[in-house]
């Protein structure tokens, strides 16, 4: 049985641990604010991009001047798989639930006699991957020196890998990252950023189909020049859901942590107060018996 | 005088949305006016300024743009600008700063398609810095 002494120590430990979680919870909720914006202020660039893009392409489509990017090179053999998580653990599943659904589409690619490449953007995906693909980590990008991801981030990254697809060096990228939802929800998504996807316009379209362009300068050029920032913007995208999902997982985790620390602390505390009475009783019979054996 | 929605986005943030009478946009081929009813257009901008007139003739709000996109459809004039800043708050030195970099970029690529692109980036960067001293 624990000496008092024992107990003293373990609960002054748990309740300094509980301090610990309970400090970041309380900076990953004022993170979380933050980040939460900072992806809502994104949004009105992305989707007019998309609107523009999508107005551009649905003309482009098929005709064999359309930019690789936006036709993609013809075969579908070799894929990039760009893998955003996060710097830093304690996060709860937050890792391991993007770096899973990477990993598993990874395999089914292999199954299908693909070849894999992995893109990692945070240090803790590709760790956990590294274990599972050796030697397929192409590369880590570790955002941890940034402390406001910005579209200037974004670009280097789409940058590289608009660079590797000149090369010819894959003919997909896919994306993973997490969608933010809310606070105790964040979803795993997968997202094809090369060749690009086109979305289908909305009905707001239809005021514009009789209406016929004029391009300064020409059409190709301007796809040429909005196709790779596209890849920026989903790439800034995927950043920032990405920075605000993993700022409500820490919350959600550490709020369980202090939770449970709390729990510990209760049971600890309970059994401290028990040996103490336990042995002022048991004193007590020695004094008693003592003074009765006179 | 009629107006039109205007709306002047960066990847970062909305920064302007609303009716107005005319908007002075630097294309890549020269600067444009646009009015409403404008013909619907695209075209790439060069770094320069964006001016908007609330009302025609009035006093017009300057803004940087570090290139980008505009598109004039009938709905009204969007530019998606790389980087947009208030003249107000623009930083000169922060420009110095980036003509600098276009000249060691320069100074460091290799091949004749890179080297146009580099000296073409440069040579917008100094007319830029002419426009605004």
């Amino acid at each position: 049985m624990a000496s008092l002494k024992d107990l003293r120590n373990r609960i002054a430990s748990v309740k300094a641990t509980q301090k610990i979680t309970k400090a970041m919870q309380m900076v990953a909720a004022a993170k979380l604010r933050r980040a939460e914006t900072a992806a809502a202020a994104a949004r009105p660039y992305a989707e007019r991009m998309e609107r523009v893009l999508s107005n551009l392409a649905s003309g482009m489509k098929g005709s064999p001047l359309a930019p690789k990017l936006l036709a993609g090179t013809g075969e579908d053999k070799r894929h990039l798989l760009v893998v955003v998580t996060a710097d830093r653990g304690l996060c709860g599943g937050f890792n391991s639930s993007i770096a899973r659904l990477a990993r598993d589409h990874a395999r089914r690619l292999l199954a299908d006699g693909k070849e894999v490449q992995f893109l990692c953007v945070g240090r803790k995906g590709a760790d956990i991957l590294r274990r599972q693909f050796p030697g397929k980590i192409d590369d880590v990008i570790s955002l941890r020196e940034t402390k406001n991801v910005g579209f200037s981030n974004a670009q280097a990254i789409a940058e590289r890998i608009v660079d590797l697809y000149g090369e010819d060096k894959f003919d997909v990228a896919t994306m993973f990252f997490s969608k933010f939802k809310s606070v105790v929800s964040q979803i795993p998504t997968a997202q094809q950023i090369v060749p690009a996807e086109i979305p289908e316009g909305d009905e707001g379209e239809d005021l514009l189909k009789g209406a016929v362009y004029e391009y300064e300068p020409s059409e190709e050029e301007i796809l040429d020049e909005l196709l790779p920032r596209n890849v920026a913007i989903q790439l800034l995208k995927a950043l920032l859901e990405s920075a605000a999902s993993e700022q409500g997982a820490r919350m959600s985790a550490m709020d369980n942590a202090t939770r449970n620390a709390g729990d510990m602390i209760k049971r600890l505390s309970l059994e401290y107060n028990r040996t103490r009475q336990a042995q002022i009783t048991k004193e007590l019979i020695e004094i008693i018996s003592g003074a009765e054996a006179l | 005088m009629d107006t039109f929605q205007f709306e002047l986005v960066s990847p970062e943030k909305l920064l302007i949305s609303e009716e107005v009478e005319h908007v002075v946009v630097p294309g890549a081929e020269g600067e444009f006016g646009v009015l409403a009813h404008h013909a619907p257009l695209l075209s790439t901008l060069r770094p320069g300024i964006v001016k908007v007139f609330k009302t025609d003739g009035g006093e017009p709000e300057r803004l940087f743009v570090r290139g980008g996109f505009a598109d004039v459809n009938p709905k009204g004039l969007t530019i998606l600008a790389d980087e947009a800043t208030p003249m107000a708050e623009f930083d000169v030195s922060a420009l110095d700063q980036s003509i600098k970099d276009a000249e060691d970029d320069l100074a460091d690529v290799e091949g004749d398609e890179a080297r146009r692109r580099a000296q073409e980036k440069l040579d917008r960067l100094k007319e830029f810095r002419a426009v605004v001293s």
